[in-house]
């Protein structure tokens, strides 16, 4: 076994490497961006150095630097990951020649998968089934078109060198061919500098069924299929294991497929055959088809170690340090069920925009495995993938492991950036999936039930406006006191953009009425804290003038301080005026002329001084009332603004 | 040390004294209502059309959330002017801002305009007082029209009328006493010196106006007609005239403008006495209800009323053994240390040395007093005449009247006689005065003036050889009962700011424990006592 190893990798994977490799007794080496000096990785390796700017093209990507580093702290072996490097064959070799050890693949492994014609092709020589297509050279747009009329429409065209599904187009008819053609290549060029693409069969109910496998470079096995059909735009979402609905026959099927397909490459490591299932008519042993294979470990590699007990990284340390398989095929266990979830920083409504922002708060509930990079305090920076964290719980049953997932997500609290946390929440209850009724379709087609973002009710308004008047915690003695009637405050929180006013009545140190625009909400107070109306308080962070309670929605709300008046001045900006008796040096601007707030207007010499005279907000001028060369009294009108509309 | 009950809260008596004293909280309660209610609900909705708020929302606004308000004369001018000036048409209190303690004047505009009325100016003047023996910093919220003009007579002329108000202003402010105004409506005449004259001042634009005259008055006198915006609005006042500091958008604006005012005061409360952590009274105050008599006339243990009101119901009681008709001792309030001096029935001349003797033994120990004021007063007769139970009351008089350190008066049943100046009275300038509901005031009890002047009568006429039947006597002496009812009654006194307010008994402890706290923000003076006759 290695003493040391390097992970050429950050954020969460680095921290589920550098675990494994310590529980091994395994040294471990981070390394670091500019952007990364205090993340977790960095904290929880033995060593780490830094390796460059924030900018991944100039540190995570820079595999002799990386190489270096590994040489220089003794590092016997790399880990890659996920992501950056794990997939470039160019690194293996690097590394190899450096005569350090590449956890995973083989160079020709990986560059044999990477062209996806090219892995189809040697895919169905070795009897794996593949989806009816043309992955042929004869990229002439007739040819691709007469080809597409083989295989029946609809089809779909893929990009050779694509990913992610950049360049690729549906075709519903005939007709559209040519014009989907076109695009779905501008956009492999501009992607990928290849604008080569294969045509495939359009797969109706489409669901993404993936296979682990294992390889040492003599045997291979597999450890089960993942479901990855959850996914929107072609991002996973929500992973599972096993499939739901999965036949013993068609999981012998397909592992057996898989299986073939990593002996037949001479496989080392861990990898992943990706299969396409048509799953219109239930799940068939005929109607799986091999789509492509990736050479590294997953993302969603902990549903697997969930339904297996297997802990991948050691079988990939062990593999790469010589050791054969672990175990046997027959050896792996398959136990219940097992669910992971991606919790991203993104903006849900505003289209799934990754987010950025300091987590003021990060905490995560018992019952549910968390594999995360980050720690409260820790800035999601918009240089790298914006995951917050996978969220896995497993179970006896599906139906357990998603109940635990549900409540794993509701329970875990999230303060200082937007998330996906409130939409993963709702997708575990949504009545397919619960009943495993998926396909890759499944997001897209439900998607505004899936984001409602729900007005928060009056009790969690009432919590918020008592917890930004600071009144959550413990009372001060006397706190409400008063000698007859009690006094009520307003309080105007921000709500999604929507202002809400509120009432606040403290009638006791354990006791406030709180109306929530029309209602009145009853918070009492006992030795487990705040109810409303009874229920309790819902847990919460405050960071500044945000509250952040973790419900449901998980609703944020901002205190609007009354002294935040900008441009409370600005008003009567009209009017540019003499501060005081002088010359005018300059008019700069003439009437009808648009002006911006601080633009320069005109130049008053007084008292032996230059005095320019700015704009004091965006508008249009009126007329300008004085020349250069002016003499002008203290207060006279320069310059006139046309009255602001708003 | 601790004290023990021998009230059961299972008693036929118990139940009875509960009733009546809530039912004497009730009246209380109703007339603190209307009160609160200002000048009615169409002044009210006229006043929040204009976008202001309630001035209770103001200083709500004004105050740190959840921090107590202790209210001042909140009863003033009750069922006086045909009840037209609910609050005087002001409120008054000790609230917090910025952790500070803080006397706020407000002006309550839906109630007649905001306009002084003989009792406006008498509670305004008594919250000055109050800030300025206990160095609070004053905000005044001002929406007033000025002097009541009908009463102008009662309003602007006196000693301690309308110009008073800024005499304190000057004179707290050369004592470091900061003076913040917010002017959110008129500030009229006299009334724009508030502004004018205080160390900050916040207004609010297109609503607070500060002008000498007002636009009617500048039109009457030299013809200049112009809008109550341009004469002295906020723009003119903050921009040109200067009379004003700071613009504010509204009065929500205009109350955080005052909250960072008062962060920026650089003060800090002076260490006065040793505070310990505050802990409740091993029995419950709640049972003060039941464990007083309904009746003023039904004598009890005053030490039911300390076991409720002090820390762990822990009494370190001075001189048990002597002139027992006065309780005294050391407690603590809410952690604040305090001596005692309580009524336990008439006193005579060893009470009213005992308790001269405490009041020395707390000022020379900067012990605040509190005097729970019970007494029907000094017990008469030649005995007590000719061993100079003048000249022992004399004693304590004169110590009540002469120490520096912080009295607070609680006035849990009657106030009677002489027995009010030893006890620290009104007119001995406790640093607060507050009462029950069940209590009363008056010269002598009703049914002893009535005798007294009956006796008179009497005397009269059977001089001239008249006679008097009983049912006569009854009828002579019934105007003058109902008037010592009346009068005596804590409401009657109250609407006239003979006391700062009236208090919940079972609120006791929190009024006591706030009070000593903003009395002691000011630091307590070395005492030099008057003579006392030996």
């Amino acid at each position: 076994m290695f003493k040391k190893i390097l992970i050429a990798n950050r954020g969460e994977i680095a921290c589920r490497i550098i675990e494994t490799a310590r529980a091994m007794g395994v040294g471990t080496v981070a390394v670091y961006s500019e952007a990364d000096a205090g993340a977790r990785h960095v904290v929880l390796a033995d060593e780490a150095f830094p390796i460059g700017p924030p900018q991944p093209a100039e540190s995570y990507l820079k595999g002799q630097t990386l190489i270096e580093v590994a040489l220089k702290a003794g590092a016997q072996a790399v880990h890659p990951g996920y992501g950056f490097l794990s997939e470039n064959p160019d690194f293996v070799e690097a590394v190899e020649a450096a005569g350090l050890t590449f956890i995973g693949p083989s160079a020709s492994a990986i560059r044999a998968m990477g062209l996806k014609d090219a892995a189809k092709a040697l895919m169905e020589k070795a009897g794996v089934p593949v989806v009816p297509g043309y992955h042929g050279d004869n990229q002439d747009p007739e040819h691709l078109a007469g080809a597409a009329d083989t295989i029946g429409y609809p089809v779909l065209i893929k990009a050779v060198a694509g990913g992610g599904g950049k360049g690729m187009r549906r075709v519903a008819r005939a007709e559209d061919f040519a014009d989907a053609l076109d695009s779905a290549r501008g956009e492999a060029r501009t992607a990928f500098g290849n604008d080569a693409v294969l045509i495939e069969k359009y797969v109706e109910k489409p669901r993404h069924i993936e296979v682990q496998v294992f390889g040492d470079g003599q045997d291979a096995v597999h450890l089960y299929e993942r479901d990855c059909s959850l996914q929107r735009r072609h991002q996973k979402v929500i992973e599972e294991a096993p499939a739901p609905g999965m036949t013993a026959e068609m999981r012998a099927a397909m592992g057996e497929a898989a299986v073939r397909a990593a002996k037949a490459i001479g496989y080392k490591g861990a990898g992943t055959i990706e299969f396409i299932v048509d799953a219109s008519d239930g799940l068939r042993a005929d109607r799986f088809w091999f789509m492509e294979m990736n050479t590294r470990l997953q993302v969603e590699h902990p549903v697997t170690e969930a339904v297996t007990g297997i802990d991948l990284v050691e079988w990939q340390l062990r593999v790469a340090a010589g050791e054969p398989l672990p175990m046997t095929q027959v050896q792996i266990p398959l136990k219940g069920h097992a669910f992971e979830a991606r919790l991203y920083a993104e903006d849900v409504p505003k289209g799934f925009l990754p987010a950025t922002g300091t987590l003021t708060h990060l905490e995560f509930p018992t019952g549910a495995r968390i594999d995360s990079g980050v720690r409260a305090g820790d800035t999601i920076s918009p240089f790298y993938d914006p995951m917050i964290a996978k969220v896995i719980t497993h179970g006896p049953t599906r139906e357990i492991a998603l109940a635990r997932m549900t409540r794993a997500l509701e329970r875990s609290e999230v303060a200082g950036s937007v998330t996906n946390l409130t939409f993963l929440a709702a997708l575990t209850r949504h009545a397919g999936f619960a009943a495993g009724d998926v396909d890759t379709g499944l997001i897209e087609r439900d998607l505004d039930g899936l984001i409602a973002d729900p007005v928060p009710e009056p009790r969690l308004v009432a919590q918020a406006a008592l917890a930004a008047s600071g009144l959550m915690a413990a009372p001060a003695p006397m706190a409400g006191f008063t000698l007859w009637a009690s006094l009520e405050r307003s309080v105007t929180l921000l709500c999604a953009e929507a202002p809400r006013q509120v009432t606040v009545r403290l009638s006791a140190a354990d006791r406030a009425e709180i109306v929530v625009e029309d209602r009145t909400v009853i918070a009492c107070r006992d030795a487990s804290g705040w109810r409303f109306d009874g229920a309790r308080a819902v847990p919460m962070a405050r960071a500044g003038a945000r509250i952040t309670l973790f419900s449901g929605a998980a609703p944020v709300f901002d205190l609007v301080d009354p002294l935040d008046r900008a441009g409370a001045d600005a008003a009567g900006g009209n009017l540019i005026e003499a501060p005081m008796p002088g010359l005018v040096k300059a008019v700069f601007v003439a009437a009808g002329e648009t002006v911006a707030e601080g633009q320069r207007l005109a130049i008053l010499e007084a008292m032996k001084m230059e005095h320019t005279l700015v704009a004091a907000r965006d508008g249009v001028v009126a007329e300008v009332l004085a020349a250069a060369g002016d003499q002008v009294e203290a207060g006279a009108a320069l310059v006139r603004l046309e009255e602001d509309e708003a | 040390m601790k004290l023990t009950s021998r009230i059961l809260p299972s008693s036929e008596a118990f139940q009875a004294n509960r009733a009546a004293h809530l039912a004497a909280l009730e009246t209380v309660r109703a007339a603190a209502q209307q009160a609160e209610g200002g000048g009615g609900e169409a002044a009210r909705a006229r006043h929040v059309s204009r976008g202001k708020m309630l001035p209770r929302e103001r200083v709500a606004n004004l105050l740190d959330p959840g921090a107590p308000f202790l209210e001042i004369g909140a009863t003033a001018a009750h069922d006086m002017y045909d009840n037209a000036a609910p609050a005087a048409g002001v409120i008054a209190g000790i609230g917090r801002v910025e952790g500070q303690e803080v006397m706020v004047v407000c002006n309550d505009a839906t109630v007649k305009g905001g306009t002084y009325y003989p009792m406006t100016v008498k509670k305004h003047l008594r919250a000055q007082e109050i800030a300025a023996q206990c160095a609070l910093p004053c905000i005044y919220l001002v929406d007033s029209g000025g002097a009541n003009l009908p009463q102008q007579d009662e309003v602007f002329p006196d000693r301690d009328h309308f110009g008073r108000i800024f005499y304190n202003q000057a004179n707290m402010s050369a004592r470091g006493i900061p003076q913040i105004a917010v002017v959110m409506g008129s500030c009229t005449a006299g009334g724009a010196y508030v502004p004018a004259m205080s160390d900050v001042t916040i207004i609010v634009r297109d609503q607070g106006t500060i002008f000498l005259a007002g636009p009617p008055l500048v039109k009457a006198a030299t013809g200049e007609v112009v809008s109550a915006e341009d004469l002295g609005g906020g723009d003119v006042h903050t921009r040109l005239s200067g009379v004003a500091d700071y613009l504010a958008e509204d009065d929500a604006h205009a109350l955080a403008l005052a909250r960072r005012a008062v962060s920026h005061l650089n003060r800090a409360k002076p260490q006065t006495v040793q505070w310990q952590s505050p802990e409740d009274p091993a029995y419950d105050p709640e049972e003060i209800l039941g464990a007083v008599p309904g009746d003023l006339r039904t004598p009890y243990d005053i030490r039911e009323v300390i076991a409720r009101t002090v820390d762990g119901s822990r009494f370190d009681e001075f001189k048990p053994r002597f002139g027992e008709t006065i309780v005294t001792g050391f407690a603590h309030v809410m952690g604040c240390p305090v001596g005692i001096v309580a009524n336990n029935g008439v006193l005579f001349s060893e009470a009213a040395q005992k308790a001269a003797h405490f009041v020395e033994l707390c000022s020379q120990r900067n012990i605040p007093l509190v005097f729970l004021q019970n007494i029907t007063g000094f017990m008469v007769g030649r005995k007590y005449e000719n061993e100079g139970i003048a000249r022992h009351g004399a004693k304590m008089v004169t110590a009540v009247a002469t120490t520096n350190v912080p009295k607070i008066t609680m006035l849990v049943g009657g106030s009677f006689g002489a027995g009010n100046y030893g006890m620290a009275g009104r007119a001995y300038s406790p640093r607060f005065l507050w009462t029950w509901p069940n209590s009363r005031i008056s010269v002598m009890g009703g049914e002893q003036a009535a005798g007294v002047l009956a006796t008179v009568k009497r005397d009269g006429i059977e001089r001239k050889g008249g006679s008097w039947s009983a049912e006569e006597e009854a009828e002579f002496k019934r105007p003058t009962l109902e008037m010592f009812e009346r009068q005596s009654h804590p409401l009657y006194a109250s609407a006239r700011l003979w006391d700062d307010g009236i208090v919940d008994p079972r609120k006791t402890r929190e009024v006591l424990a706030l009070s000593l706290s903003a009395s002691l923000c000011a630091p307590i003076e070395p005492t030099r006592f008057g003579v006392f006759r030996m």
